[in-house]
């Protein structure tokens, strides 16, 4: 594998007269910690959307394993190791943190469509969606209660263990320290930072403190067009960075 | 302890057959109105399809096993694969229709069919007799040898083994990776899909499984009682269903054998005693349940019951 995991070639998306995402050329390598920043409006999510095939490109491509997807559909693209997180939860209020991973771990065995057999005589699923609940440090404890009465910072680590069990080549990580209280934010950070290095993580992320620590390569993103893209340390000095930020957010720590 | 509570409704459905000899063909519809609530269940509770339309399945075995039996075959048995056979299908012609838009359409669109099929069947007396119901079923003995009396003891036995074939059928299916991708469906059905669920093809399996077990549920009344009306395509029916299914608590297949008993029994007792007023008690009891029994009857057994032992 030496060619970049997901690549974009002019990438252009435009809503009436509003050009959201500008002629974007990005490209994040295997196994890469890539982020993905830029002040509010910059056109991030629409990206995220592009790529993930949620909304179609005005023009330019997307290609991921060097296969293009462009014209793709989202589970198409999933298939073919595409796995995102979403940035408002999107879970499974009244099935349990382990039964919702052992339903993504089924689906992607294909043994979604087993109705002769009870889940229980399956050890294989409830194996691998324990391990993946381990890989984001979800606390034991927490595993059979009902999804809807978790904290919002263990919500976050479901959405990441779910999109894990796809076993994605390419994970897009949409926020997800977004809207999660300092007391729990550290969780969050600690399984970001412990995602399995053979998995390209493309991080869309507000909280610079996270992106600092994560990233190995900043992408700057400014009204719809990219920035800058570089070192995280180049891109702390970058004066055009600052200026788009008009310096209301301290960037970086060093 | 969990085994024992598993034998509790079966301990209790052959104790009444000793217990109220004269009256089995009470007992006998409390069977089948469980096998009908238990396909609501399926679709409704698991699957969070809901349907106002279910006993135009109901009607249509009840419909095929009678025609069948009138025509020269009466063999029970296959009589019911028939019926599960046509129900089925007819599940499946009409499940896109259904599951294509929102779902409030889709409950237009079974209420509707529901009323097709039963003006279709009251216009084709000819063949189903009309507002007569169908008359001349002649059921043959089950496994050729248990022949159906006149008590109703064969009736009611065999709507009983017939139940709990199909019950533990569902209990089966509800528990594999195929019943928690319809609990995920049910839960967030915009999410299902990103986690690969083909969440239209598994809906239709639902909903024509859904409509299979209606079917058989009225193919054993049809055989239990030799005789089809009209009746078994009425709405009155499907709503009924739907009320004993939320009496009993959605979602929970003992819930769907508890209501439909509760309910049918219910009815019984309160209709005699005034034959008119007792839709108001079972209003009283369905907004009682509303307020403070989310769950139903099971929910309030759960409740009851030491920690770890109802589910």
């Amino acid at each position: 594998m030496s060619g970049p995991a997901l690549q974009t070639q002019g990438l252009t998306r435009r809503f009436g007269a509003f050009t959201a995402v500008d002629k974007v050329s990005l490209s994040v390598a295997a196994g890469a910690r890539h982020a993905l920043i830029g002040p509010n409006g910059a056109g991030k999510t629409t990206f995220v959307n592009l790529l993930s095939g949620a909304i179609p490109a005005t023009a330019g491509s997307v290609a991921l394993l060097g296969e293009d997807v462009t014209a793709a559909p989202q589970h198409a693209r999933v298939r073919r190791g595409l796995a995102r997180t979403f940035q408002v939860n999107q879970l499974f209020a009244e099935l349990s943190p382990r039964e919702a991973v052992v339903l993504a771990v089924s689906e992607r065995a294909g043994a979604g469509g087993t109705w002769w057999r009870p889940v229980s005589s399956m050890p294989a699923l409830r194996r691998e969606a324990d391990a993946l609940l381990d890989l984001v440090r979800f606390p034991i404890a927490g595993r059979d209660g009902r999804t809807g009465s978790l904290a919002y910072g263990r919500q976050r680590l479901l959405e990441i263990a779910l999109a894990l069990a796809m076993k994605p080549r390419v994970l897009l990580l949409d926020e997800p320290a977004a809207g999660v209280p300092p007391a729990e934010s550290r969780e969050v950070l600690e399984a970001v930072s412990a995602l399995p290095r053979d998995v390209a993580v493309l991080l869309i992320e507000h909280d610079m403190d996270l992106v600092f620590r994560f990233a190995e390569r900043i992408t700057v993103l400014a009204q719809g067009a990219v920035l800058a893209d570089g070192e995280p340390g180049a891109i702390a000095r970058d004066p055009r960075v600052k200026e788009a930020y008009l310096g209301t957010m301290e960037i970086g720590h060093g | 302890m969990r085994v024992l509570l598993h034998a509790v409704p079966w301990l209790a459905a052959i104790a009444a057959y000793f217990l109220m000899p004269e009256r089995l063909p009470l007992l006998s519809s409390i069977a089948i109105a469980a096998l009908f609530t238990v396909s609501l269940d399926l679709i409704v509770g698991y699957a969070g399809v809901v349907t106002l339309g279910q006993a135009a399945f109901f009607g249509a075995g009840a419909y095929t096993a009678g025609l069948l039996a009138q025509n020269g075959w009466g063999e029970p048995l296959s009589g019911l694969l028939a019926a599960a056979a046509v129900a089925a299908v007819l599940g499946l012609v009409t499940a896109p229709l259904v599951l294509r838009s929102g779902a409030l359409a889709g409950l237009m669109v079974t209420l509707g069919l529901g009323l097709m099929l039963y003006e279709a069947a009251n216009k084709a007396a000819a063949i189903t007799g009309g507002a007569d119901g169908l008359q001349g079923v002649e059921v043959w003995p089950v496994l050729g040898v248990f022949r159906f009396d006149l008590y109703g003891q064969t009736a009611y036995l065999y709507s009983l083994a017939v139940l709990f074939v199909l019950f533990w059928l569902a209990k089966l299916i509800v528990a594999s990776p195929y019943g928690l991708s319809l609990r995920g469906i049910n839960g967030n059905p915009r999410r299902a899909p990103a986690l690969g669920v083909p969440v239209k093809t598994r809906l239709t399996v639902a909903y024509a499984l859904a409509a299979a077990y209606a079917g058989v549920a009225g193919a054993l009344l049809a055989q239990t009682t030799a005789f089809v009306s009209l009746d078994a395509l009425s709405f009155q029916r499907s709503a009924d269903g739907l009320l004993m299914l939320v009496l009993g608590g959605l979602g929970s297949l003992y819930g769907a054998l508890i209501g439909a008993a509760a309910f049918t029994l219910a009815h019984h007792a309160l209709s005699e005693a005034s034959p008119i007023f007792w839709q108001f008690w079972l209003g009283i009891a369905l907004i009682a349940l509303a307020l403070y029994g989310r769950g139903g009857l099971m929910g309030l057994l759960r409740k009851l019951m030491p920690r770890g032992a109802g589910s």
